[in-house]
């Protein structure tokens, strides 16, 4: 807790009592041992941020964004929705450490996202946007009970802006959802999505490896070895199958 | 009010490379040095793990190891007349924190900057006349050399264990080394990286088209090494993972690999982390600074005097801390006085990604280190003849890819749907027959009157002090040597067998949401005349002679190199300056 918040950048709020004095550091490197800061890895479990609905609707973005096929699942099953899900509920979700000191106005593109609210918020609003935006042309119907191919002309029309939602720019934030799905089907899976590293053995991509200095001057061959994540593999962690 | 503490020879402000190097340097003199760093301590055993830093997500994507723009950001527009709006989230850029600074997760490259370069303005206006250069273009003569600032780049490089293969070695073209470079002492001190697949590629299809391509210097070493302080480095295994990530290997030069295991065991250095300066104090007369004030993790406020100050922060912090500090003159666009803010630049980047047939190619491109490369240097600085083109200034281009994150490396052609059953598919298709080169374009950007750094009206830090404001654009003497490099650079990877190519010019407006590099320069200028630059040839300032500005702020403009060597090789230069003249007869070493 404490080196995390270090290492957030908050460390003059959270310092306690004793240590409130400038530290001085001299004669040695101060490091002890086993002081590292590994990443916690999601536990499965309910939705922490998404309410039931909104995570059946990111679901089904999910698996539009990036479908399943045969050999690959498509991103509900790659677990797309639980990475956005602990994403949002997260520091990300709360845009901690970013600057959010007013006054909000609005600029040019070229000045970047100037908003009071983090993608958490952003998130939520743009869920009931587009749910009622979904109800209205389907009779009534959220979009996670649609036919793929009308989910699919949905999100075409959103993304042209044929569609518009209330009080949302519609086709900017798909393009922001595009990039959080495909985020999460290529991070490592300990982060809830990729899960199996099925992204990573799509692709060809052998995972958290540190050393290829026998690879490095073996041109055009293709490497042999299969993924590995920084929890390692799935066969690692489960008790083999009887 | 701030508590004051026993005084000091020497107060370090930022414990990066330039605050290291000058840190050994003093402390080898004898003076009691104390450094402050506004971040955290970091080392490789602790912080650089083997088992967890290979994670895209959260080093390069969420920005672990650098500033928090809730710590310090900055304001940006395009132009005067437009209002500037906070950085909330780093973009064009991405600042460092703690000790190491950015040695800690740079990707290594290591260049020397050209003869000519040291000597801009004299040297194009003699070629090509004063009218050839735009007339509100505000570039400048360094007031050094490359041959008086040679043993220091060789100094710098040792200390990092460089490893190259050399062009110019005493005034001899070297076969396989950049022959466009200035002449060097010695060879580097380890031999160049070996390349991967595209790399080598790349390197035949500019010998083909009559180039001369050479390995990129590099921080990231190919044999273990120890350096001259007797720390030892170890070879680079090509994780992949090197920019925006520490090493964990002690194979890539940091200051954690190469300087404090050796600095912090001496009896007269000592740091203070998780350290904010607030401002440097000058005493009445406003040319004596006294020491500075800094606040703790607690939020508490100290005063450190020492009888020297070295402002060794990243660039642009230092000319944030130079305005808040009230020292020098605030630079004015419009009366075109002050230096304060002048001259700001940064680097005009773009790149071609080529797509390869995946049956024919497969280049493991997830195999790479932070500088790896294959280099062409003839559209570099002013190699060519820039007359038939009308702009000034070009840049390296090269193969540099290092590594092929998945997150920010699974791309498709143009025209390919973003989302999808065929991106997936065409992701699939493509991942490991895609050129992706890093910094392919790696262009100079030239200053200019109205592109520069003030305090911004409105928007402010955490201890109610003002942001400093950017206002930058491209100018048109830029856009077009970029799209001069990138159409070269794309008939390069043409030549290479490419399916499909994917040029990205740089064009205007300058975006401050898509990154280019961390190398923003300027603002706090090095030259010969107080009127337009903050500090002399040695990096002291004009108007306080007890202190010295270290670091790329001192850059009159930026040629067509990572900055990261000179960056260096100026420290170890200023801090020759210091122990040979300065300490003999402490006070302005140059005549203003």
């Amino acid at each position: 807790m404490h080196r995390r918040a270090v290492l957030a950048g908050a460390a003059y709020l959270i310092f306690r009592g004793s240590r409130a004095h400038a530290t001085t550091i001299l004669d040695h490197l101060p490091w002890t041992p086993n002081a590292g800061n590994p990443p916690d890895p999601v536990t499965l479990g309910p939705w922490v941020y998404f309410t039931s609905d909104e995570g059946r609707t990111i679901e089904a973005l999910a698996d539009q964004i990036i479908p399943p096929d045969p050999e690959t699942p498509g991103g509900k099953d790659a677990g797309c929705a639980v990475y956005l899900d602990r994403q949002l509920a997260g520091p990300y979700g709360r845009q901690e450490g970013l600057y959010v000191r007013p006054p909000f106005m609005k600029g040019m593109k070229n000045q970047g996202h100037q908003s009071e609210k983090g993608p958490a918020q952003e998130y939520r609003e743009f869920l009931a946007a587009f749910d009622k935006a979904s109800k209205l042309q389907f009779g009534g119907k959220p979009f996670f009970e649609l036919q793929t191919e009308d989910q699919h002309r949905f999100l075409k029309d959103i993304e042209g802006e044929k569609v518009k939602l209330d009080g949302v720019d519609g086709k900017a934030f798909f393009a922001q959802i595009v990039k959080d799905m495909q985020m999460g089907f290529f991070a490592d899976p300990l982060y809830g999505g990729n899960r199996d590293m099925v992204a990573w053995k799509m692709i060809g991509f052998p995972g958290a490896r540190y050393n290829y200095l026998d690879w490095v001057g073996r041109h055009n061959e293709k490497f042999p070895l299969p993924p590995v994540g920084l929890t390692g593999r799935a066969e690692w962690n489960t008790r083999a199958q009887r | 009010m701030a508590k004051r503490l026993p005084k000091k020879d020497v107060v370090i402000i930022g414990l990066g490379w330039t605050g290291s190097i000058m840190a050994n340097e003093l402390t080898d003199e004898g003076l009691e040095v104390m450094a402050i760093e506004r971040g955290p301590w970091r080392d490789s055993p602790t912080d650089f793990s083997p088992t967890y830093m290979q994670d895209e997500l959260r080093y390069r994507i969420r920005h672990e190891l650098f500033a928090r723009p809730e710590q310090m950001t900055f304001t940006f527009r395009n132009k005067m007349d437009q209002t500037a709006l906070p950085i909330r989230s780093w973009g064009a850029f991405m600042p460092p924190n703690g000790v190491g600074g950015g040695g800690v997760h740079w990707n290594g490259e290591m260049w020397r900057f050209l003869p000519s370069d040291f000597v801009l303005k004299t040297h194009l206006t003699q070629r090509y006349g004063t009218s050839f250069l735009p007339e509100d273009m505000t570039i400048q003569d360094w007031g050094i050399t490359y041959d008086e600032l040679e043993p220091f780049y060789d100094r710098f490089e040792y200390t990092c264990g460089t490893s190259g293969t050399a062009g110019n070695l005493r005034g001899q073209i070297m076969e396989g080394g950049n022959p466009f470079e200035g002449p060097r002492s010695r060879p580097y001190p380890t031999p160049a990286q070996p390349q991967p697949f595209s790399h080598t590629l790349f390197a035949k299809a500019a010998r083909e088209l009559g180039y001369k391509p050479f390995p990129q210097p590099s921080g990231n070493l190919s044999t273990a090494y120890t350096n001259p302080l007797g720390m030892k480095m170890g070879p680079c295994t090509y994780c992949g993972f090197c920019e925006w990530f520490g090493c964990a290997n002690y194979s890539k030069a940091s200051p954690q690999t190469t300087i404090l295991p050796h600095l912090i065991r001496k009896d007269n250095f000592s740091a203070r982390a998780n350290s904010e300066v607030l401002r440097i104090e000058v005493d009445k007369t406003g040319k004596r600074a006294t020491g500075v004030v800094f606040v703790d993790a607690s939020g508490e406020e100290w005063e450190q005097p020492a009888d020297l100050v070295i402002l060794s922060a990243f660039s642009i912090f230092n000319v944030q801390l130079l305005l808040h500090s009230k020292i020098g003159k605030p630079y004015d666009p419009v009366a075109n006085v002050g230096t304060v803010g002048r001259n700001y630049s940064h680097q005009t980047v773009s790149s071609v990604n080529g797509f390869f047939d995946p049956k024919k190619y497969n280049f493991n491109p997830f195999i790479g280190s932070g500088s790896i490369g294959m280099c062409v240097d003839e559209f570099n600085g002013d190699n060519f003849d820039h007359g038939p083109h009308g702009f000034v200034g070009g840049g390296y281009i090269g193969q540099v890819q290092t590594g092929a994150r998945p997150i920010e490396s699974t791309l498709v052609p143009p025209g390919t749907p973003s989302w999808g059953a065929e991106w997936k598919q065409t992701v699939k298709h493509y991942y490991l027959s895609t050129v992706k080169p890093g910094t392919g374009v790696h262009g100079g950007f030239y200053s200019y009157r109205d592109i520069y750094l003030d305090l911004d009206p409105t928007y402010k830090d955490r201890f109610g002090r003002s942001l400093m404001r950017i206002t930058m654009d491209l100018k048109p003497n830029e856009i077009k040597q970029n799209k001069f490099l990138t159409d070269k650079f794309a008939e390069i990877i043409k030549t290479m067998g490419a399916e499909k190519i994917a040029p990205a010019y740089r064009t205007a407006p300058y975006d401050i949401t898509t990154y280019q590099t961390t190398h923003i320069n300027g603002g706090a200028v090095m030259g010969t005349d107080p009127n337009t630059s903050v500090v002399n040839r040695y990096l002291q300032s004009w108007d306080v002679s007890n202190l010295f500005v270290l670091g790329a702020s001192a850059f009159p403009q930026n040629p067509g190199y990572n900055p990261t060597l000179t960056v260096g090789a100026l420290a170890y230069w200023a801090a020759d300056a210091i122990r040979t003249k300065y300490l003999q007869s402490p006070g302005r070493l140059v005549d203003g």
